[in-house]
């Protein structure tokens, strides 16, 4: 048996490449769909309108409002994983048991299902028994109204995404700051140059390219975090925390207007494909940068 | 002076990040050896007879409620889904994914850094754009509620990041390795059999076993794609704290049941964790 060198490749992604089509299908078909009129309880209306869908959702107030909500979402969950993943990663730095220790378990929330976390919170918190509640009435903080007020569901929602993926950031900056070199720091350390000078001049600048990928990663998943949100508060109260992919799903299976839900989630997928061009490109430097200091 | 400064802060910070990271995951535990009236004193109670009371009603099915009939918990059912869907999908994605690893590490071939690209922006592509139209398909062609439709959808999760990781495994296996055994007369099969997956095998376990724990983990594609039927865990566990009167020790059984093979499977993948969240950009 013979195969052509050209085509050899080819053969061999194929199965994948079939997987990709299989998905490509849909992804058209909800293109398609998000050019129509399409409500599931009104079937004889359904009909081709170019892009009302899309003008519908963008004069819509509520949609706006899920803009905000996601956005207001990812901008404060990737701030926070990001300063306190890097803090922990700088004090678990040095090789010692307890960071050692503390570096294998500190993982673990990231290793439980998202929807799974916000079940457990939901268990930590409840008005009636949750042990959370007691441990803040000590600090004055009684009856803290959690994901059911407008006010405090948002930051309930991005207590449990810190909880859940700082172990994220923590992790790869972890390796990260293990991997530099140290003869800059050596030298700085004849040099006599004070502590946060080296970590603004040094440490920070060196570890860029790792914090870049892992927020790239994180802002990905972050903005169309579906899990924690729909089990913990299903966009309430009201629409206080009404984020892109809550909101599609609510489209489709409250008002079974498929039509509406495809628009939402072709504007969400384009903002995403954006973001992975940006996240690969990033990826690429990476690992060019950590292969390139395995060589020397 | 300062340096003590330093220390007690730093005793803080270690203090702060263990309660807030671990706490949670310990209290689940420590609830779910507990009987509902222990759970809902309005004091926590730190010391109280253990009971594996929710255990063996989880198991079983039944379980007795003071003042109602007896009620029946299917979780064991989603439980063997979760098992079936997740050891389902990687098979699948290690039969698929591994040769278009190897072809993408090993050719230059036209388009392949696009088809590579492309698959990768699956992962990050939103669930609900390509699960929606798939439910109405699913529907028609009666698919929907079939564990063999969930596991091809399940690969839009676990196919790109068992491709990306392993691809750079192969990367870094030198061609020369490869040629040498095939000059000896033996065909490209045996070489890719003998030699290149032998020495990815690290690599290639550690990226099943973490798309283990990411299928596990799905919560979106059953939610829309199954019934109760074929449901996993993370779907029966809300509906499982939604369900009225369900004691919420059983809750907390069925959560940590549910947790547990991850976080064990974690604790066996740590040292090739940072390669495999980084989609093999960072070595751990």
């Amino acid at each position: 048996m013979k195969i052509n060198r050209k085509l050899f490749p080819y053969v061999l992604t194929l199965p994948a490449l079939l997987v990709c089509v299989g998905i490509l299908i849909p992804f058209f078909t909800a293109v398609y769909y998000s050019l129509q009129r399409y409500n599931l309880k009104m079937p004889h209306m359904k009909g081709f309108i170019w892009f009302d869908n899309y003008v519908n959702i963008f004069t819509d107030p509520s949609f706006w409002n899920t803009i905000r909500v996601s956005l207001t979402y990812t901008f404060f969950t990737i701030i926070i994983e990001l300063l306190l993943g890097l803090g922990i990663a700088l004090l678990l730095a040095k090789r010692t048991w307890l960071n050692n220790v503390l570096g294998v378990l500190l993982v673990l929330p990231l290793m439980i299902a998202p929807a799974l976390a916000s079940l457990i919170w939901r268990l930590l918190i409840n008005p009636n028994f949750g042990v959370v509640n007691y441990i803040l009435s000590f600090l004055g903080l009684e009856d803290f109204t959690w994901a059911s007020h407008p006010d405090t569901v948002l930051f309930t929602l991005i207590m449990v995404d810190v909880w859940v993926f700082t172990p994220f950031i923590m992790i790869l900056l972890l390796a990260g700051l293990r991997s530099l070199p140290r003869q800059p720091f050596e030298a700085a350390e004849l040099d006599g140059v004070p502590e946060y000078y080296k970590f603004f001049r040094i440490t920070l600048p060196m570890l860029f390219p790792f914090i870049l990928t892992a927020s790239l990663f994180r802002l990905l998943e972050s903005i169309q975090q579906f899990d924690i949100i729909y089990a913990l508060s299903q966009g309430g109260p009201g629409e206080s925390s009404m984020v892109f992919q809550v909101s599609a799903y609510l489209q489709t299976f409250q008002y079974t207007n498929i039509g509406k839900a495809a628009a939402m989630m072709v504007v969400l997928w384009a903002i995403c494909y954006f973001l992975c061009h940006v996240f690969v490109q990033q990826w690429h430097k990476l690992k060019i940068k950590t292969k390139g200091e395995l060589l020397q | 002076m300062s340096i003590n400064i330093w220390s007690i802060l730093k005793f803080f910070a270690y203090v702060a990040i263990i309660m807030f990271f671990l706490f949670p995951i310990a209290w689940i535990f420590n609830m779910s050896f507990m009987t509902n009236d222990e759970i809902l004193r309005k004091v926590p109670v730190l010391f109280y007879e253990p009971t594996f009371k929710n255990y063996i009603g989880l198991w079983e099915g039944e379980i007795a409620i003071e003042g109602f009939a007896t009620m029946y918990v299917y979780f064991k059912q989603n439980l063997i889904n979760s098992a079936i869907l997740s050891v389902g999908s990687v098979s699948v994605t290690l039969l698929l994914g591994v040769p278009a690893a190897y072809a993408f590490a090993r050719y230059k071939f036209k388009g392949g850094e696009d088809i590579a690209f492309t698959l990768l922006s699956f992962r990050f592509a939103p669930a609900l754009l390509i699960i929606l139209p798939l439910n109405l398909y699913f529907s028609e062609i009666g698919l929907y509620d079939s564990y063999f439709a969930l596991i091809w959808v399940y690969q839009l999760i676990t196919l790109p990041l068992l491709l990306w990781i392993v691809r750079g495994y192969f990367e870094d296996i030198s061609p020369d390795i490869e040629y040498a055994y095939r000059l000896d007369g033996h065909s490209w099969f045996q070489s890719f059999w003998k030699i290149s997956i032998p020495l990815a095998k690290p690599g290639i376990a550690a990226a099943s076993l973490l798309c283990f724990i990411y299928a596990w983990n799905n919560f979106v594609f059953a939610l829309i794609l199954g019934s109760s039927q074929i449901q996993p865990v993370t779907v029966g566990a809300l509906a499982f704290i939604t369900a009225s009167a369900i004691p919420y020790g059983l809750i907390a059984c069925g959560i940590v049941v549910s947790v547990l093979p991850t976080l064990i499977l974690a604790l066996f993948i740590q040292k090739y964790l940072v390669q495999g969240l980084s989609l093999g950009a960072i070595k751990g």
